[in-house]
């Protein structure tokens, strides 16, 4: 029984760190009040481009770098469209979506080497290997959270960090300012277009290295929609963490968890229908967000971002 | 004014991004023979993936370049990859029947009922789809047995595993998929009846890391051998990185990931592509269901990983040679069902009706059909 709980948090953990990754950094983003809906793209292309790298360098560090800078340059367009432009972020955050997946299809069938017919799908580059701790992994089920990749090391590190910078620092209140009222904060001399630029484009940084944790770790290697709606759920899962950071790995891990423990439970004989297992991260992210909203009215300690998705328009009063 | 000019800007932008990202599925012009004194005809593959899925359309794609070899300048082929099922399929199908193409090969189940629209527009065009069962004057359905190479596949586990436990991923409980485990399933059990096949829904064709969970799932679950019915070699992939075993399927699977696919089932189209292009340049093409089996070379089994024995290969070759010889089939009785009531009485065998509406699990698999 311990066995099986260690195996299915293992594998719940792994699932859980492209989720992390890509929550906590939008969550930097919404805080400054853009929404970024791009995020299945930015996720679909960090995957691509990370692996690409790693088949052809075979260099890890450089193909977390390819997946970061793929992932500035797409949230920074968003920034552009929306901070300087004030476009829709909705409209923008879609179309970075639907160009992000289209592009990643297409460098997927033409980045590859020419004995596959360019096709990168089947090829195989560095990855990230889960690292045993000695000692610390044998603690019954806990021991879990030290069989893992550096990925997910690293977010030990990132999610406190994330959560201190937040709300413990004077450059994560101007944040939150900027995110909650920009007029407010503009008046109090706080920079509002570089703000948001500044966190839509380190938020985009994260998202992609969630999709780069796809192809080099979870599931090395490039397939066509690899990501399979994660992005999506990301966006469910940012309310669920109620805009905090460091609520972001347990929504990850329950949303990541569920496809681990269903296939068990498979695997174990029961007689569950798989439909309905397979439905529950859904119906899951259905009853988060009328818990998330009941509870915001209970009690106004939700983060939500009051500027959320608007554009703030100085000269115009 | 200065503003109004940056908004449109920003909306030509935002259009020109959605406009770049429909452009997903492209057509990609085959390399065609030099044109001879008769007109080349004209044949076109729709594909529901890219050939890179080194599974399903691979294979596809595998067979169209050997017919392309064979045929040489009498005909003319074009392929287009990543159509998807439904209203946009039958949009395809009717641009290549309107652009002169004399046969169409529509490769997927879903691409069914956009064939049959899409032909009674066209009575002159030749259409063949695979996997359906609606046919028209002018449209063929073709498939292929893949039971049985699965049966020979489960000889080989069934001698390979060594504590009784085979994983297998399963895509959705349809007939087609329910017989490929039951197939397999026999086979493992007539060299070793102590097997237990288990089974797992990923409810997708294609889901690299769904399939690659239920892959690990398995193994944590104690399997050591994991079959599979997918397009992609997620499960084998896994399995090899645990150090385990395991049978492809689609196409030699052990070429893309290593020694630890012991073999694959796999489809040769072109075994059937040659018979009807040649029919259609004939111009004895009808309208007909294929459903060729090991005998007719459109299924067969891979090459062998060095890690299978030779007892192993004989008794594989025996078995082949039964099934060919038209003497047996893979269900023919005595076979229990689950539940250990009986499913086909000795001395019997299940009718292509019976075969093709498969819905319970023989006696071995551990697992369950969703009921609708």
């Amino acid at each position: 029984m311990i066995d099986l709980l260690t195996s299915i948090f293992v594998i719940t953990l792994r699932a859980g760190t492209s989720l992390t990754y890509a929550t906590v950094g939008e969550i930097y983003t919404e805080r400054s009040g853009i929404l970024n809906l791009g995020l299945e793209g930015m996720m679909l292309m960090g995957a691509v481009t990370s692996f690409a790298t790693s088949y052809y360098t075979h260099n890890l560090a450089l193909s977390l770098l390819a997946a970061i800078l793929v992932g500035a340059i797409l949230a920074a367009t968003h920034a552009f469209l929306t901070v300087t432009m004030r476009a829709n972020q909705v409209v923008s955050g879609l179309s970075i979506t639907l160009f992000g997946s289209g592009l990643a299809s297409f460098l997927g069938e033409r980045l590859g080497p020419a004995s596959n017919n360019y096709n990168l799908v089947g090829m195989t580059g560095s990855r990230f290997s889960p690292i045993v701790i000695p000692g610390l992994s044998q603690i019954p089920v806990l021991g879990a959270m030290f069989e893992q990749d550096i990925l997910t090391y690293a977010l030990y590190l990132l999610v406190p960090l994330a959560w201190f910078y937040l709300y413990k620092t004077r450059n994560g209140l101007n944040l939150r300012a900027v995110g909650e009222s920009p007029q407010t904060a503009d008046a109090m001399g706080i920079d509002v277009v570089k703000t948001r630029y500044l966190y839509t484009i380190l938020g985009g940084m994260l998202v992609s290295l969630g999709g780069a944790h796809l192809s080099l770790a979870y599931a090395p290697g490039w397939a066509e929609n690899i990501t399979g709606g994660r992005g999506w759920i990301v966006i469910a899962l940012v309310i669920f963490a109620m805009w905090d950071p460091a609520r972001a790995p347990l929504g990850a891990i329950l949303f990541g968890g569920i496809n681990a423990i269903q296939f068990r439970l498979q695997a174990g004989g029961t007689d569950i229908p798989a439909s309905y297992l397979n439905m529950a991260p859904y119906l899951a992210t259905i009853l988060v967000l009328i818990a998330t909203t009941w509870w915001e009215n209970l009690s106004h300690r939700v983060g939500a971002p009051a500027a959320l998705g608007l554009a703030y328009m100085r000269e115009e009063k | 004014m200065k503003r109004k000019f940056w908004m449109f800007f920003s909306l030509l932008t935002v259009i020109a991004m959605l406009l770049s990202a429909c452009g997903g599925s492209k057509a990609t012009e085959a390399p065609t023979a030099a044109p001879s004194k008769a007109e080349p005809m004209k044949i076109a593959f729709i594909y529901i993936g890219p050939p890179g899925d080194l599974g399903w359309t691979y294979e596809h794609d595998r067979a169209r370049k050997i017919v392309e070899q064979k045929f040489g300048d009498q005909i003319a082929v074009k392929y287009i990859e990543s159509v998807p099922e439904g209203p946009d399929a039958a949009r395809v199908i009717r641009q290549y029947a309107q652009q002169g193409y004399k046969m169409i090969f529509t490769t997927s189940f879903g691409y069914m009922d956009p064939t049959i629209e899409v032909a009674q527009e066209f009575p002159d065009v030749y259409f063949e789809h695979c996997s359906g069962y609606k046919t028209a004057p002018n449209v063929s359905t073709y498939f292929g047995r893949m039971y049985q190479p699965r049966y020979l596949a489960g000889i080989v586990a069934g001698n390979m595993t060594k504590n009784n436990n085979i994983g297998y991923v399963a895509a959705f409980p349809i007939p087609e998929v329910i017989r490929g485990i039951n197939a397999f399933t026999l086979g493992a059990r007539s060299v070793n009846p102590d097997v237990k096949v288990h089974v797992v829904w990923t409810n997708t064709w294609y889901d690299p890391v769904k399939e690659r969970e239920a892959a690990v799932a398995l193994l944590d679950a104690g399997a050591d051998i994991i079959a599979q019915h997918q397009d992609t070699t997620e499960p084998q992939k896994a399995a090899q990185e645990r150090g385990m075993l395991s049978i492809g399927y689609d196409s030699d699977m052990g070429k893309f990931v290593g020694d630890s696919v012991l073999t694959s089932p796999i489809w040769n189209w072109a075994a059937y592509y040659e018979q009807t292009i040649q029919n259609a340049l004939d111009g004895t093409w009808k309208s007909h269901q294929y459903w060729g089996g090991l005998k007719d070379n459109v299924v067969q089994l891979a090459e062998f990983s060095p890690k299978v024995p030779q007892d192993v290969r004989d008794q594989v070759e025996a078995a082949k040679q039964k099934i060919v010889s038209g003497d047996w089939d893979v269900f023919c009785g005595p076979i229990n069902a689950q539940d250990g009531s009986v499913l086909v009485p000795e001395g019997q065998c299940m009718s292509d009706g019976d075969l093709l509406g498969m819905k319970v699990f023989v006696e071995g698999v551990e697992g369950t059909i969703p009921q609708n």
